[in-house]
């Protein structure tokens, strides 16, 4: 019945239709929903179940333990909040919840704390969506392509890189930097040199640094300010962890299931491995890209470690705390094994993974002006993944001339 | 000691990068950059030409142009500060240490001589190293640093540009919108490239 609405409604947007200049809106509605009609008529194509679309869902559907587990960790942080004395939330989310009596200060209620938590998830989501998808359109309709989905995981991430109390204005100019600056005018999905999502969270990052610096609070709750454990650790040093923090005590196990003040999707490690899982096993992300920033950071930790300092504190954190912290393991995870903007030889997969590994633990480590350098690493070997290739593909073609010529 | 001068080298390099944090040497570094071989070759001459003029200049300036220098020829020629001659000197040094490369490379590299062009004598006028000796002046460098100074500052150029070219070179295939190819799409990059660089602000070994 949807296939023959959609069809009844297809000359409408077809050749010489009345909305004909709207054709990828109805381009992009009906691949969602059918598989795609079109075959190649020429030579070289590959029957696959699996085209973008489906590679795309299988990235989100990898988010969602992430997206669950953060929702819900908002609203238990902030719970946690507010059942100390004297905090009350004055938020226009907290007065809707309350209005409709939900248990705000209560963090042993999964439940209200999930409400909790989506209160201030969606309306991100929803304002990530609608902007960017305003842009995405518009540029379709333009420049006469179709609408492409590689913005659904754009979307998708956006919401899981920022803090819980971003406002929405903020959200909404950086995902229409992500989209028109980082993506549509390099040529659309497919063709962008850096992450969108990431330009994105860079782009607040260093336009409003009072709000997300990732030292200012993170909690959602007005008058409560935190910091995550990054923050923290930077300032204490290894005597921070395991003692209490304001909001309970960040030991390891807590960082590594995730019930730590920060942002949205990036703070369960567990969530995220599960994403991990499934995205190795159907292939879809580059185990190498994740092996390259796994031995970077093991590397240069031992290195920070064996170095030492006394001025310092996070010279001496190990490894395992170095993983569970911060936006590591999203980054990782979701962001590095983005294949377009990381390198397309194998060899050089592996090489951007160390430098992003290596780079994260240099800014962690030595920079004192940011606790967190998972997304500028990753910006960093984006700008250099092209170079990476260049050189990768120069080896192996003289490799190839010495075998043959001589 | 080292480290000062392990210290010094990274904040050329990474952190102080001439062209993503200081947008020194625009032009050679937006017109040479359409293809790798090329920028890497000029990028590799400036940093030849870089680690010749930043410490040839320091010894012009301390040996003649800074107040007192001159007394080693007369007692009275200490009260001489010459030092308001510095722009016009280095960039007499710049352009003389150019040529010198330039003929040095239509011996030994023909290719590389051909390929560069017009941009080899504009090396000259690039101010990435004229930026580098006003730095040198500016901070007190003495010649050991002004040695790593101009070397790592070389360095991070060479390595900017040579990522841009590569970005760039990827971007042949890609569908632009008319308005920006070329030159706008490239100052965009340079802004990207620029913000991925701040990664570095603020290092300290």
């Amino acid at each position: 019945m949807l296939r023959k609405f959609l069809d009844r409604q297809a000359p409408l947007f077809g050749e010489g239709g009345r909305f004909a200049r709207l054709y990828p809106l109805y381009e992009a509605i009906d691949t969602f929903l059918y598989t795609p009609g079109d075959r190649t008529n020429r030579a070289s194509f590959v029957r696959d179940a699996a085209d973008l679309k489906r590679l795309m869902i299988t990235v989100v559907i990898a988010l969602v333990p992430a997206i669950l587990f953060g929702v819900y960790n908002v609203g238990h942080q902030a719970a946690l909040a507010l059942s100390q004395p004297g905090i009350v939330a004055t938020s226009w989310q907290a007065q809707m919840l309350a209005w409709l009596n939900v248990p705000l200060a209560d963090p042993d209620d999964i439940l209200a704390c999930f409400v909790h938590g989506l209160a201030y998830y969606l309306p991100i989501l929803l304002v990530t969506f609608i902007v960017g998808g305003v842009w995405e359109v518009l540029f379709a309709v333009v420049r006469r392509h179709e609408v492409n989905e590689g913005f659904l995981v754009t979307g998708m991430l956006l919401p899981l890189i920022v803090p819980p109390t971003i406002p929405l204005w903020q959200v909404a100019l950086a995902i229409s930097f992500g989209v028109v600056i980082a993506k549509e005018i390099f040529g659309g999905v497919g063709y962008n040199i850096f992450n969108p999502a990431l330009a994105a969270r860079a782009f607040l990052f260093f336009a409003y640094p009072g709000q997300i610096s990732g030292n200012a609070p993170w909690v959602a709750v007005d008058g409560w300010s935190t910091a995550t454990p990054t923050a923290l650790f930077k300032e204490q040093g290894l005597a921070a962890m395991g003692a209490d923090i304001g909001l309970g005590s960040a030991t390891w196990m807590e960082s590594f299931w995730g019930f730590v003040p920060g942002s949205i999707g990036e703070t369960s490690f567990v969530a995220i491995a599960l994403g991990a899982l499934l995205l190795l096993v159907t292939g879809v992300a580059s185990w190498r890209i994740m092996l390259g920033v796994l031995i970077g950071t093991l590397g240069m930790s031992l290195l920070f470690n064996a170095a030492g300092s006394t001025t310092n504190p996070m010279m001496s954190l190990p490894f395992h705390w170095h993983i569970v912290i911060g936006g590591w393991a999203f980054g990782t995870v979701f962001m590095a094994t983005d294949p377009v903007t990381a390198p397309f030889s194998q060899t050089g997969r592996l090489l951007y993974g160390l430098l992003i590994g290596v780079m994260v633990m240099v800014v962690r480590v030595l920079n004192p002006a940011y606790p967190e350098g998972m997304m500028l690493s990753i910006l960093m070997a984006n700008l250099f993944g092209p170079l990476i290739d260049y050189y990768v593909v120069q080896a192996h073609k003289k490799k190839r001339m010495a075998r043959y010529v001589a | 000691m080292l480290e000062h001068y392990l210290n010094l080298a990274v904040k050329a390099v990474f952190v102080e990068n001439m062209a993503l944090a200081f947008f020194l040497g625009m032009c050679s570094f937006l017109a040479v950059s359409r293809k790798v071989s090329t920028s890497v070759g000029l990028g590799v001459a400036v940093t030849v030409v870089l680690a010749i003029t930043v410490p040839l200049n320091n010894l012009i300036l301390h040996n003649l142009l800074v107040k007192g220098a001159l007394s080693w020829l007369h007692p009275e020629l200490a009260e001489v500060d010459l030092s308001f001659l510095s722009f016009l000197t280095f960039i007499a040094t710049i352009a003389a240490v150019v040529q010198v490369v330039e003929m040095a490379l239509d011996r030994y590299l023909p290719a590389l001589y051909n390929a560069l062009g017009v941009f080899l004598p504009l090396i000259a006028v690039n101010c990435a190293i004229l930026g580098a000796c006003l730095f040198m002046m500016e901070r007190n460098y003495n010649m050991t640093e002004s040695v790593v100074y101009g070397i790592g500052s070389g360095i991070g150029w060479l390595l900017a540009i040579a990522g841009l070219a590569a970005i760039r070179e990827k971007l042949k295939f890609h569908n632009i919108p008319s308005g920006l190819r070329g030159l706008g799409i490239s100052f965009i990059i340079t802004g990207l490239m620029a913000i991925a660089f701040m990664a570095f602000a603020g290092i300290q070994l």
